[in-house]
Formats: structure tokens, C-alpha cells, sequence
């Protein structure tokens, strides 16, 4: 499947069926299919409260096919990956790998909730770690605030003092010698445009 | 003295430059050689697995690439890299789809990468290679009874089982204890922290944080040990903020196992990197060492 959701040739329902097949695709996407909606997960998340959808949700709409629903929810992007549903799930899911499938797949289609910041908190920690190899704490948190709310670094301004005082937040950034490799490999992987089977 | 392939990641020469210092001080001691990664590249972390699926297991293969040539296990005390680079080894063998794919962005940077590297955290290398009895008999500075909540977070134990018990984890205790430690009941100790989400939803990840100082708190821990970066953050670097926003009243040190680790063989606390603390170690740490910190 391509990544503008084509598949020999057909152009996938944007609420249709496909949704899950899309999905499942994807390396530990196919677990969608062997949920037996049991709430396990959704039990154990310890960030459910702060989601649109609780986790067996967005397994239901997903297999439903609410493909705008799902996209543009800000569930995932609540999941801070702490696995505690994944070792607690019945059927083997690994649910913040499903979530992060849907992650990309929003961002990638510009779907992804425009009241959450932790896309471009994402976006902005990969697009250090390809530029320089390394990721500058303070450089990430610079251009997170810049390009999402500039006046919200006011709120945490006073742990960032606090850390540069403590020689915790080094002013220069480090940059690695194979850069050149990295953009070779970036440029190889967008050839092959994806890591679905 | 056994070598291993070192990847500190990027936190450790920033925010948690402490580990790094720490660990880097305790390795002779402990007779294990830590050799840097040359020219190691940024893991992506979770973040590289919601923007691109490929580029975030071929990324980090250029790390397990550069540390398969060296034919030693790869070693990071950072929770996060460990478990991006278990991720990418487990999918590689999970998904074999993966693999010509993989090869062929490698190939770009003249790499290979077989996947014969073993992965380790630096809690497994001081468990089960130096091990815990070895560890006590290096012990000159007991650290009496010094009350500890050993906190283990999420990715030390999941998704897979490596080491240690993914819901009840206890690898940490025996090591604590044997320092001298009181390792005290912490039920939140395979709790999340919140990692990154403290910057892209800090509202969120400050009750995470509280939870599990209560959690520490109320079983009458001094301090907090932890062997993740982003954890030692989270709740030391915001507990002021969760003190504000809560009116809670906790001064709780949050150190890195490496720390007090270093302080029970006996390394000066300058080089252990306890002044990078934001709630001071000093109070706690002088009241029970023979010797003053």
C-alpha cells in the first residue's frame, strides 16, 4: 500500500473498511485484528482520562472504520508509551506500537489534533536527530516553544533556570561526523517510501 | 577487566550529564571497561516511531551497525535507548519484511548490520555480569540504612521481558540492599513518569510525577533511585512545580543508582556529579555515611 492510501490502484473509502487493513499492514499493526475489546488496556492506561477515546476504543472505531475519527483524536498522542497495557493484554497487543502506527499515519496526512502539541514535539526532536545526529535538550525545547506557544515556556521557564544552573543544559550542540550518512540513509528510506509489508 | 561497547545517548550529556560522570566513575571500580561508540547517532527514541515507521528501526541500526563491528554487547544506562535498540532487534526478527529494507538504507551509509548485537541496560550488566555479591565485597562506605525507593519506570522491564519482571521488578532491590540500603515498599515503582510528554503536555505528566513521589513519600523513602534519564527529569527538575501546583510539601532527592552506587565504593561525591541535583542529595546522604559527602 502506498502512503497516500493506494492500494493497486483503488483509492481507499476515507471512512471505509480499508481503514483496519491499512492498519494491519504496518509492522505491529496486525495485532488490531486479534483484540477481543476486553478493556484491559484501558483499565491499566494511566493517561485514559486525558483521551478523546480510551484505547479499546480506538481499536473499535478503527475496526469500524472511522479512519477522520480515529486520525484526529488526540488518544495517542496521550500514550506515553509506558507499556503497562501491553503486558496485560490477553492477545499479545502491543497497543503504544498501534498508537505510534496511527501517529505517523496522522501526521503524515496532516490529520494529526491541531490542540496537541506533542506532534510537533515529535517532529521537532527527529528533525534534530537527522540535521546533527544528536539531540540538544535546550536547541529542542527553543524550537518546541517557538513553534507551538511561545508564552507556555513561561510556565516550565523556571525549571529550564534551574537546570542551567546546574550545568544540565549545555549551550552548544553537538553535531556527529557522519551526518552524510545519515542524510544517505534518510534519502534511501524515503525511496523506498515506508516500512508496511 | 570486560569491555563493552558504550552508547551514553543524548540526555546523558545534557540533562542527566550526572549519569554519564557517575557511571563513567564506577566502571574501573567495578572492573568493567566502557568503550564510547564512535561517532553514535541520536536513537530517535519513541518519538522517530510516530513520524516515520522505516527510518525508525533503520536509524538506530546504524548504531547496532557501528557496534557489531566492535564484537562487544552494546551497554547504555539511558532506559529510552535501550529500549529503541531492543525494539529494532526484536522487529528485525519479528517482521523479516523488515530486513531487505533495512539493508538497503544501510547499504547507503556502507553499512551492514547482521543483528548479532546484543543490547544490554547497564542495570542487567551490573546484575548478572558483575554481579550483586561481587558488588558488596567492593562496598567501604556502607550507606546504613539509608531509606531508598527504587523506582524502575516503564521501559527498564517493558513491553518484552529481558531481565526482570515486567509489573514487580526487583533487580534493583538486592543491589540497593547490599550497599547498605533500606530498600523501602514502593508500589509505584514500575510506574510512568511521563517522559516527554512533561514538554507537550506538562498538565498530564505533573499528576504522573506526584503519584509516584507520594507513592515514595508515604513509605517513608528519603530519596528515590533511578536508572533512567528522563525519569531522574521528570521528578526532580518538576517537583517544585508539582509541590505548587498540588501543595504537596516534597524534597525527595532523586539520584541515579550509579550515584549512590559510587558513594558506598568510596568515589568522591565531586565526581559522581551530585551537585547537578536540583533538590539537594547532601542532607539526606550526610546523615548516614561514615564518612561526610
Amino acid at each position: 500500500m502506498s502512503k497516500n492510501g493506494q492500494k493497486n490502484g483503488e483509492q481507499i473509502a476515507v471512512d471505509g473498511y480499508d481503514f483496519v487493513e491499512e492498519i494491519a499492514y504496518e509492522p505491529g499493526g496486525e495485532s488490531i485484528r486479534s483484540c477481543h475489546q476486553c478493556g484491559v488496556c484501558s483499565g491499566s492506561c494511566p493517561n485514559v482520562l486525558w483521551m478523546d477515546y480510551s484505547p479499546r476504543k480506538i481499536i473499535a472505531l478503527t475496526r469500524a472504520g472511522k479512519r477522520q475519527e480515529v486520525l484526529s483524536s488526540n488518544s495517542m498522542w496521550c500514550c506515553a508509551t509506558c507499556h503497562l497495557c501491553t503486558v496485560r493484554c490477553p492477545r499479545g497487543i502491543e497497543m503504544p506500537e498501534l498508537m505510534h502506527v496511527l501517529e505517523s499515519i496522522a501526521i503524515r496526512e496532516g490529520l494529526a489534533n491541531h490542540k496537541v502539541s506533542a506532534p510537533t514535539m515529535q517532529r521537532t526532536l527527529v528533525n534534530a536527530a537527522k540535521r546533527q545526529g544528536r539531540v540538544h535538550e535546550l536547541g529542542l525545547m527553543g524550537r518546541f516553544f517557538l513553534r507551538t506557544n511561545p508564552l507556555a515556556a513561561l510556565k516550565i521557564a523556571p525549571v529550564g533556570l534551574k537546570l542551567l544552573l546546574h550545568g544540565r543544559l549545555p549551550l552548544r550542540a553537538e553535531k556527529i561526523e557522519g551526518t552524510d550518512q545519515l542524510r544517505a540513509m534518510i534519502k534511501e528510506a524515503q525511496t523506498i517510501g515506508g516500512a508496511e509489508e | 577487566m570486560k569491555q563493552y561497547s558504550y552508547f551514553p545517548g543524548c540526555s546523558l550529556k545534557s540533562t542527566a550529564v550526572a549519569y554519564d560522570e557517575s557511571v563513567r566513575a564506577i566502571s574501573a571500580s567495578l572492573g568493567i571497561e566502557l568503550i564510547e561508540l564512535e561517532d553514535w547517532n541520536c536513537c530517535g527514541t519513541t518519538a522517530y516511531s510516530s513520524i516515520d515507521r522505516l527510518e525508525s528501526i533503520a536509524i538506530p541500526c546504524r548504531d547496532l551497525a557501528l557496534a557489531e563491528k566492535t564484537g562487544l554487547d552494546l551497554v547504555t544506562p539511558c532506559t529510552a535507548c535501550f529500549r529503541t535498540f531492543e525494539r529494532v532487534n526484536s522487529h528485525l526478527k519479528l517482521y523479516p519484511f523488515l530486513k531487505p529494507k533495512v539493508d538497503k538504507v544501510l547499504a547507503a551509509a556502507g553499512l551492514e548490520y547482521h543483528g548479532k548485537v546484543r543490547v544490554r541496560h547497564l542495570v542487567d550488566v551490573l546484575v548478572n555480569d558483575v554481579g550483586v555479591e561481587a558488588i558488596a565485597s567492593k562496598v567501604v562506605n556502607p550507606l546504613h540504612g539509608l531509606r531508598v525507593a527504587a523506582y524502575y519506570g516503564c521501559l527498564l522491564v517493558r513491553p518484552r521481558v529481558t531481565f526482570d519482571d515486567p509489573e514487580n521488578p526487583h533487580s534493583l532491590d538486592g543491589l540497593l540492599k547490599s550497599l547498605g540500603a533500606e530498600v523501602v515498599p514502593f508500589p509505584a515503582k514500575g510506574r510512568c513518569c511521563g517522559g516527554s510528554l512533561v514538554i507537550s503536555n506538562v498538565d498530564l505528566a505533573l499528576g504522573l510525577i506526584r503519584r509516584i513521589l507520594e507513592s515514595a513519600d508515604s513509605n517513608g523513602a528519603e530519596c528515590i533511585v533511578t536508572v533512567c534519564p528522563l525519569c531522574q527529569l521528570n521528578l526532580d527538575a518538576y517537583q517544585g512545580m508539582v509541590n505548587s501546583r498540588f501543595g504537596t510539601k516534597f524534597s525527595l532527592p532523586i539520584m541515579f543508582l550509579s550515584q549512590l552506587l559510587g558513594t558506598a565504593l568510596g568515589i568522591k561525591p565531586k565526581e559522581l556529579g551530585f551537585d547537578r541535583g536540583i533538590v539537594s542529595p547532601e542532607k539526606v546522604l550526610a546523615g548516614h555515611l561514615q564518612e561526610s559527602v
